[in-house]
């Protein structure tokens, strides 16, 4: 027992010199739980309030969650399934909303589950199952000048660490990078609360031309006293950018999203290779010195079910075709019986 | 009562269990091991001798009163025996298929000492498979006292404690990061060993005592341990988040495609269903040679699972010979028969790549055992110069798991030098009210190890809330007048002394 409280007299153990007392248990209302997270976990899964197309690619999901709101932090990632049989896809945190109690997600249809949730994912349909916010938070503090990278689809995860640098009153340069013009969202926002935005395009269509390389390039011709890039999007990109700051030896992290299966630690799906050490992405990471850590592992690993994620995607494709053919014949059919 | 049985006059042979064939049983999930009808149920319920100090008792991590409930069984009072069970444990049916029974009751059985012990796993399994076919349930009246108690984790230690706060009369709330509840019963233990139907209906049972279950919420990230007890108001909070972050060899190689943690493996495989690809989303490695490096329980469960997969040929690569391997010898017996291939005293020491980032095949180095070590086996050798190499296209590491490290991460509670959480005698955390048992606090166990955990930490909690413990207030185990005073028993420990003045 844990009790100092009691500590007697050791001349008081016979039982017939102490009066024994029964303390009462403590008769008290229970405070109130965060009650939210309860409604939210009631089996009707996760509420989507919202839903915008960027490009036919893209698309963003404002989900309710106000504990997950409360919780989360610039850099970690979630876990979505979007129906019971679905699998469990991490995805980036691109915006929370602690007022509000929502979060943001980003979404690029490649894969079949993305692809479906694209179809599926609507403000009002609700997702299966969404666990977080998971991984180590970044490290905002303490810094005076940052180059916050986003390539692609890495503009959205990149936004809430830009805002949280410049939150604790750094200098904060963005960098926007993307294929081509129709293909840009989320630059108000980055003007917003970036002190500089740097948009590069693979084809020059909008802002300069050439890949976000290019652009750290151009923000360490201009600061030559940068504290910190973060750089995040797909490896290469990534890689390209750690290539570029190595010679100056600007610390660089980068943010990796390797294949995972729960995000807790506890599958070792997403070990990567950092230094001479392996790490978990999910709980050493998803930020690590990415002067050190082995991008040509990573992508290989990223490749490791090149082959399923075909033959679901073309079993899926399928599918839909079927189902658009049945529901256009759907009419014909009522027609012919009417007649 | 009949003629009192002896060792003579009992069957004297131990009632065998019919099991799947095995050619056809390493094509389908379905469970290996049939379980008894009620004419065997009964017959080797006859067997028990019901000894007046039964050593299985004590030999349980959980103190089923195992003579009564055979008893029961034998008076054809099946849902006696189910109330007996359930006195102590909830979850019959788990741990009548996955307790290593040979080292606890049954280990210590009378019968043993000259037959076969009685097959009280066996027994406890039909009792508990009996008792969900016929929806029996015991939801015993509990006086609502007000305390909240939060549970992180839903694996066995966290039901057992749940199950025991809840029967106090507390509101017990579980949450578990997965989209299920049932922890390692549902992600690592494969249905052909235990149904994911099975655990189901356990915690169906949980939630009729009216423990509640927050599937999706990864405490220490979503919520801290210390906020649970400060903004959530729980009173009392039990961590039971298990032992898994698996270890990976560290040998050239081990990042290659095709190569991946047991944990992995079975995940895929039993909780998100990837067996059933592509009508479950999730895809799972599949491999046509197969080596699992490792000999416990999970490593059999992987190689068995691998050869459902549709694997070839699946061998196990284990540095020590069979005597000292620590799977279940029923288990090791089963991948036998089901046409598993071990290499005992054999050790990886790289896996080759076939130049495409997959595995082409692994070497390995014979060994050879040495003076014991500290757990008393002994410590096994490399033999100079004997490497070969094995073909393999998939290699599964099944060599243990370490601590989780979000709980660590995220709150301040004190951890041992391995990671794990250190705990008092009673369980009790570095943190007042926060309870912590099961693989988190002793490393990768069983599950019938980690219930008996969930339950002392629930004694403790009642404890540490002075909530009477019913169990030790209506024990048979007389205590001496002078222990108790006004009836209420000095092993509650929950008084305020206070001296008269």
């Amino acid at each position: 027992m844990r009790r100092p409280d009691f500590v007697t007299d050791q001349k008081l153990e016979s039982p017939e010199l102490v009066f024994f007392c029964r303390k009462q248990p403590k008769w008290r209302i229970p405070k109130r739980a965060e009650s939210s997270m309860v409604e939210a976990n009631q089996g009707t899964g996760f509420q989507i309030l919202e839903r915008e197309d960027f490009s036919d690619v893209t698309y963003s999901l404002v989900i309710r969650h106000p504990m997950m709101a409360r919780a989360a932090r610039p850099g970690q990632f979630v876990i979505v399934m979007s129906h019971e049989t679905g699998e469990r896809i991490p995805l980036t945190i691109a915006d929370f909303d602690r007022d509000g109690g929502t979060v943001t997600l980003v979404v690029q249809a490649v894969g079949k589950t993305t692809k479906e949730m694209q179809q599926t994912c609507k403000a009002g349909t609700s997702l299966y199952g969404l666990v977080g916010p998971m991984g180590l938070p970044s490290q905002l503090t303490g810094k005076k000048k940052v180059v916050c990278v986003g390539g692609g689809l890495g503009v959205a995860p990149i936004f809430p660490q830009a805002r949280g640098f410049k939150q604790n009153g750094a200098y904060v340069i963005g960098i926007l990078g993307f294929r081509t013009k129709n293909l840009i969202f989320w630059q108000d926002k980055f003007e917003a609360c970036c002190d500089e935005v740097i948009l590069c395009t693979d084809d020059g269509s909008a802002g300069i031309k050439g890949f976000v390389s290019d652009g750290i390039k151009l923000a360490m011709g201009k600061h030559r006293d940068i504290d910190e890039v973060v750089a995040i999007g797909p490896p290469v990109m990534m890689k390209a950018c750690v290539e570029t700051t190595r010679p100056s030896a600007i610390k660089t992290l980068v943010s990796l999203n390797p294949i995972m299966v729960d995000g807790t630690g506890m599958c070792g799906g997403c070990r990567v290779k950092v230094g001479d050490e392996v790490k978990f992405a999910c709980v050493d990471g998803p930020d690590f010195d990415g002067h050190k850590v082995d991008f040509d592992d990573l992508t290989k690993r990223l490749r490791r079910f090149a082959e399923e994620e075909k033959a679901a995607m073309e079993r899926w494709s399928e599918t839909c075709r079927m189902r658009s053919l049945v529901g256009a014949g759907a009419p014909a059919a009522a027609a012919i019986a009417q007649t | 009562m009949a003629k009192k049985k002896t060792i003579r006059t009992i069957p004297q042979q131990r009632t065998p269990v019919r099991e799947q064939d095995p050619a056809e049983r390493a094509k389908n999930f379905a469970e290996v091991n049939c379980g008894y009808t009620e004419q065997e149920a009964l017959r080797e319920a006859d067997r028990c001798l019901i000894c007046p100090d039964p050593g299985c008792v004590a030999g349980c991590p959980v103190n089923i009163d195992i003579p009564r409930f055979i008893e029961a069984i034998s008076a054809k009072n099946f849902r006696g025996a189910y109330d007996v069970i359930s006195h102590s444990n909830l979850l019959a049916a788990v741990c009548g298929r996955v307790c290593p029974q040979e080292t606890q009751c049954e280990g210590v059985c009378v019968v043993g000492e000259s037959l076969e012990p009685v097959a009280i796993g066996r027994l406890e399994r039909w009792v508990g498979d009996r008792a969900i076919a016929e929806r029996w349930a015991n939801v015993p009246y509990a006086e609502p006292n007000g305390f909240r108690i939060g549970v992180v984790g839903s694996g066995p230690s966290s039901m057992a404690c749940a199950a025991d706060m809840a029967k106090a009369g507390c509101d017990v709330t579980v949450y578990e990061a997965f989209q299920e509840p049932g922890g390692v019963l549902k992600y690592g233990i494969p249905d052909f060993r235990l149904p994911n139907t099975v655990v189901d209906a356990e915690i169906e049972n949980l939630r009729k005592l009216g423990v509640k279950f927050e599937c999706n919420t990864l405490v220490g990230r979503l919520f801290t341990i210390e906020q649970m007890i400060d903004e959530l108001g729980f009173d009392a909070v039990f961590v039971g988040t298990g032992a898994g972050y698996p270890s990976m060899l560290g040998i050239p190689g081990d990042s290659l495609n095709g190569v991946l943690s047991a944990n992995e493996l079975l995940t895929r495989c039993n909780l998100m269903v990837a067996r059933d690809f592509p009508n479950h989303d999730t895809p799972v490695p599949l491999g046509r040679k197969v080596s699992v490096v490792g000999a416990g329980n999970t490593a059999m469960d992987a190689m068995r699972v691998c050869l459902r997969l549709g694997a070839e040929k699946v061998q196990c690569i284990y540095r020590r010979t069979e005597a000292e391997c620590p799977a279940r010898a029923e288990e090791v017996h089963h991948a036998k028969e089901e046409g598993i291939e071990f290499h005992w005293l054999t050790h990886p020491v790289e896996i080759l790549d076939d130049g495409k980032g997959n595995v082409r095949a692994m070497r390995c180095i014979r060994m050879e055992l040495g003076a014991p070590d500290e757990s008393g086996r002994r410590r096994p050798v490399p033999v100079p110069g004997s490497e070969f190499e094995v073909e393999t296209d998939e290699v599964v590491f099944a060599i243990g798991t370490n601590a989780n490290p979000i709980i660590g991460q995220t709150s301040r509670l004190k951890l041992n030098k391995r990671g794990y959480i250190d705990v008092d005698a009673d369980l009790a955390t570095s943190m007042a009210g926060v309870y912590a048992g099961g693989d988190i606090v002793t490393g990768a166990a069983t599950v019938i190890e980690a219930m008996g955990a969930g339950r002392r930490a629930a004694r403790s909690m009642k404890q540490y809330l002075r909530i009477r413990d019913r169990d030790v207030a209506l024990s048979s185990v007389a205590t001496p007048v002078a222990a108790r005073m006004f009836g209420i028993d000095l092993r509650e420990r929950n008084f305020a002394r206070i001296r008269v003045a």
